[in-house]
């Protein structure tokens, strides 16, 4: 940890020193460690030190970026001057308006003492649990417990300046015997709040009952998605559609349907960095407070996300949403929870007379981004579920199936909501869902 | 360099290390974006630091830091020291190196012109150009072009006596053109050279003239702006002919990591998955078609997956991994290298291969493809078309997906072609395909040869936690699969 006053210290010598018209600084560091398990056993541990500066500098319509984890003057200073060359050659950038000015930011705490103050022996002994539970009972275990300390800073020369400091820690496993997986993990802010013993008992069940699977052949089948599954729903939609880029570039799936019906009036997807039932994040990497925006609201599209450049094409202003510049890939919903019902997972098996459950997808890709098609294998626990039950475990398949359509499927929705972790800071909050119809449309061996 | 070195390898075998190795690493990155003809993002990135691994008590410690003062040296190697002491409070065994490495040397990417050389009006006229020829199609309604260049130092030094400082450049640059129809909701887009907007290669700015990114730009808008009003590709079972782009992906995804020993050791097990290429098909397994010969090969010029020695000091090497279809080598680290002796004893080499990669100084180096390479066949590429009476030509990727042990896969490609009585025919769009690995690769006929081969870059190969990014390297040439199951889209 810098803390707020050498961080504040070192921005405002930056920002003193730059000759800019405009000049952001945004420092992120941190301290994480990371105790990894395979075969019941750690196999790699391992402690990362780093502080990232981050600065853009704007001359008239021109903005140059550059950045150092060299935090001596000489190297800040050669930082600034190598960010001030690139932006002196190259063209004005009409789309360009400015660095966003000071708003108010929230304020709130979101910092666990225990992830804070983690050692490597008490990340062995969680781990520990998660091993010694799966070698009673006969199957492996892998996976990983991350605990991190990360600083958040962001400043500018219009006179934003926000600091914050956060804490997460997550562990997630997989544990395997010779003809099955079973997958849990978990995350929170405070280490605390990690319960090794249940993440260990859900992936070791899970095993345990999706042993000798059998093939079942591909095709249509209502499904039942825990929440692990559901992630990708809200991940895919959000990569393909839920940003202003994809909207401007005319790709977004959104491109037409403001207003309009595009899924289940039982579903609502929207973005909020300040909920703390997520990883809160008061502001984003352009010091902007984090709005909540309705991306999907009762099955009506609704809006994206902004950061200031793509604001400014429309002039909006920013929704808070901006990624570390110069940001290629434009604003993301890193914050994004999809709304819950009221059914249990119980209820949605003892609902079902012929279908598949699904524990969660591995290395899903978007086939055709306009319909929000993609493509995936289904992993670590499968079922098929015959006259409201669980009747036998299956080998793993391959879908490839339209979100969107999908989403016009809704049978049931989850009451309850799970955490799951996002990128840069973020995560995901969702709940199982259960939908009339999904393609399957390959299988594999296992 | 040396006094932190010596200072961190003394005091981690004061503190009870058994082995102990440091790597110092200076990245330096500049990445150029450019859209519409406007420059949207344009930086240069630096990251220093360095990383202590030990063996103590049997067992793995790693820390890291961006500090490299003598007393940040300390603090980070005895904290190593601490998280070992903590690994092995749940070891079932000793970790086994196998024999020492203690190689010295030096070794630096051979480039023509350095990219740090050439000015940013240059760099930056390139991509406008090509911009601007993408965009002379109408219809096209984002052209995009990047280039990102790289440069990497690194000094290795190990308690055995290892010293080796290494230097890699790399350059790539790309362009995508999309195209929309806004009525129908559709996006269709064309990349060159390679998918994802970008090939790279262990090069200087001379693989950046070489692709001629202006040259290709205005074929590469008309493709986008075609493909909105091509035929779907057709459903059912065919022939397919793969370009050597998708080829290298299919390469990677296919053979590339189901070899990686520590994945067949369930290391990655929670995250990127296992592999169905177990030991004991080491040596027996018909893993392809008896004209299928793949090597991963750390030696080649140009490749991403060059180098002089690996993150654990070994030397870069050939190494044989399918040959005449038969499964024969993996890629493997000092560690795996021992353990895969025990299964099936002298069958395997005595040391590693050498496929162990950091991505920079704050990640231990894991098991990474090198160059994995699908070798080169007999056929000239248009023989090959005149020999196909009915299939498809599907070349760049668009898709990628594959399960977690590397046995059933599906890709979709940018463009398409049918192949219609030895000739190329109508433009195809959304051109998917989908197998099961062995069952593919033995279904291949024909590869086309030296002249139509080339290594391709993967710049962005991502496995590990945390996670790590690879440059990895796959030379390809164009080849044929009979009955391979096409048009997956509804």
């Amino acid at each position: 940890m810098l803390g707020e006053q050498r961080v504040k210290e070192l921005v405002e010598g930056i920002l003193a020193r730059s000759t800019a018209d405009q000049t952001e600084v945004v420092v992120l560091a941190g301290d994480e460690y990371l105790t990894r398990f395979a075969n019941s056993t750690i196999h790699q541990n391992v402690a990362e030190t780093n502080s990232e500066v981050r600065i853009r500098v704007v001359l008239g319509s021109r903005v140059g970026v550059a950045t150092t984890n060299n935090l001596d003057d000489k190297a800040l200073a050669q930082t600034l001057e190598s960010a001030l060359a690139i932006a002196r050659l190259q063209p004005e950038n009409p789309n360009f308006k400015s660095l966003p000015g000071p708003q108010p930011l929230p304020r709130f705490a979101a910092f666990g003492q225990a992830t804070a103050g983690c050692t490597p022996e008490q990340r062995a002994k969680g781990v520990g649990a998660i091993c010694l539970m799966a070698r009673n009972k006969g199957v492996v275990a892998s996976g990983a417990l991350t605990t991190a300390v990360v600083e958040l800073a962001v400043a500018n020369s219009l006179g934003v300046f926000g600091h914050f400091a956060t804490t997460q820690a997550e562990i997630n496993t997989v544990i395997m015997s010779d003809t099955s997986a079973g997958y849990a993990s978990d995350m929170a802010l405070d280490l605390d709040d990690l319960d090794f013993e249940a993440i260990g008992r859900e992936a070791v069940e899970k095993c345990l009952r999706s042993q000798k699977p059998r093939a079942l052949d591909p095709g249509d089948y209502t499904v039942i998605l825990e929440p692990y599954a559901v992630q990708d729903f809200i991940q895919m939609m959000a990569y393909t559609g839920f940003s202003a880029v994809a909207m401007q570039e005319g790709r977004s799936f959104m491109v037409g349907k403001i207003g309009q019906q595009i899924v289940d009036p039982r579903v609502s997807i929207w973005d909020d960095g300040t909920d703390p039932r997520g990883l809160p994040l008061p502001f984003d990497f352009e010091g902007v407070p984090k709005q909540r925006v309705d991306l999907i609201e009762k099955g009506v599209a609704r809006g994206v996300v902004y950061d200031s450049y793509r604001a400014g094409k429309e002039n909006k202003t920013s929704t808070g949403h901006a990624l570390p510049a110069p940001a290629a890939f434009g604003p993301f919903p890193l914050n994004a929870f999809f709304g819950p019902g009221d059914a249990t997972l119980d209820e949605m098996i003892a609902g079902t007379e012929r279908g598949l459950y699904v524990t969660r997808f591995h290395y899903t890709r978007p086939v055709e981004p306009t319909r929000v098609v993609v493509t995936g294998m289904t992993r670590d626990g499968t079922f098929l579920i015959e006259n409201g039950e669980i009747a036998y475990p299956v080998k793993n398949l391959r879908f490839t199936q339209s979100y969107l359509e999908a989403l016009n499927r809704v049978d049931m929705i989850g009451k309850d909501l799970r955490l799951l972790s996002g990128m840069f800071l973020g995560g995901t909050v969702q709940p199982a869902l259960k939908l009339g119809s999904f393609s399957f449309t390959g299988a594999t061996e296992f | 360099m040396r006094t932190l070195t010596d200072r961190a390898l003394n005091l981690a075998q004061v503190q009870g290390a058994s082995y102990a190795d440091i790597r110092i690493v200076m990245r330096r990155t500049q990445e150029i974006n450019v859209k519409n003809g406007v420059v949207e993002g344009l930086s240069d990135n630096e990251s220093q630091g360095f990383g202590v691994r030990v063996v103590v008590d049997g067992a793995w410690g790693f820390a890291s830091s961006a500090i490299l003062t003598p007393a940040e040296v300390d603090r980070v190697t005895a904290l190593a020291v601490q998280i070992a002491h903590a690994s092995a409070l749940l070891k079932v065994r000793d970790l086994r190196l196998g024999p020492p490495v203690a190689h010295v040397g030096l070794y630096r990417t051979p480039v023509e012109i350095d990219p740090w050389d050439v000015s940013l009006e240059q760099k930056l006229d390139l991509l406008l150009k090509a911009d601007e020829g993408m965009r002379s199609t109408p219809g096209v309604v984002v052209a995009g072009g990047s280039l990102s260049f790289w440069r990497e130092k690194k000094v290795f030094a190990n308690t055995e006596g290892a010293y080796l400082e290494q230097e890699i450049i790399e350059s790539g640059g790309g362009i995508t053109a999309t195209a929309v129809d806004r009525q129908k909701g559709e996006v269709q887009k064309r990349s060159y050279p390679n998918a994802f907007a970008r090939d790279q290669r262990q090069e200087g700015w001379e693989a950046i003239l070489a692709m001629d990114l202006p040259g290709h730009a205005a074929r590469i808008g008309e493709e986008a702006v075609a493909l909105l009003t091509a035929a779907p590709c057709p459903s059912g079972e065919t022939t397919l002919i793969l370009g050597a782009t998708q080829l290298s992906l299919q390469v990677h995804e296919s053979c590339g990591h189901p070899i990686e020993l520590d994945r067949v050791f369930g290391t990655e097990a929670s995250y990127a998955g296992t592999s169905f290429l177990t030991p004991e098909k080491y040596g027996s397994f018909r893993y392809g078609s008896d004209i299928v010969n793949m090597t991963a090969d750390a030696t080649i010029p140009g490749g991403l997956g060059t180098f002089g020695w690996d993150d654990e000091g070994v030397p870069a090497q050939r190494v044989p991994i399918v040959r005449n279809g038969i499964f024969c080598g993996y890629l493997t680290s000092r560690e795996t290298a021992q353990q895969l002796r025990e299964i099936v004893g002298d069958a395997a080499p005595e040391t590693s291969g050498g496929a162990m990669r950091a991505d920079g100084w704050n990640r231990i180096p894991i098991i990474r493809m090198t160059n994995v390479n699908l070798e080169p066949g007999e056929w000239e590429f248009d023989d090959l078309i005149a020999d196909t009476d009915d299939g498809i030509y599907m070349e760049l990727n668009k898709s990628w997906s594959i399960d977690d042990k590397r046995l059933n896969f599906q890709f979709g490609t940018e463009i398409a072609y049918e192949i219609k009585g030895g000739k190329m025919g109508r433009l195809l769009k959304n051109a998917t395909y989908t197998g099961i690995t062995p069952r593919f690769w033995a279904s291949c006929d024909a590869i086309c040869n030296q002249n139509h081969w080339r290594v391709w870059g993967t710049p962005n190969c991502g496995k590990g936690q945390p996670g790590q990014s690879a440059h990895t390297g796959h030379g390809t040439a164009p080849a044929r699969f009979r009955n391979v199951q096409v048009g997956m889209i509804k």
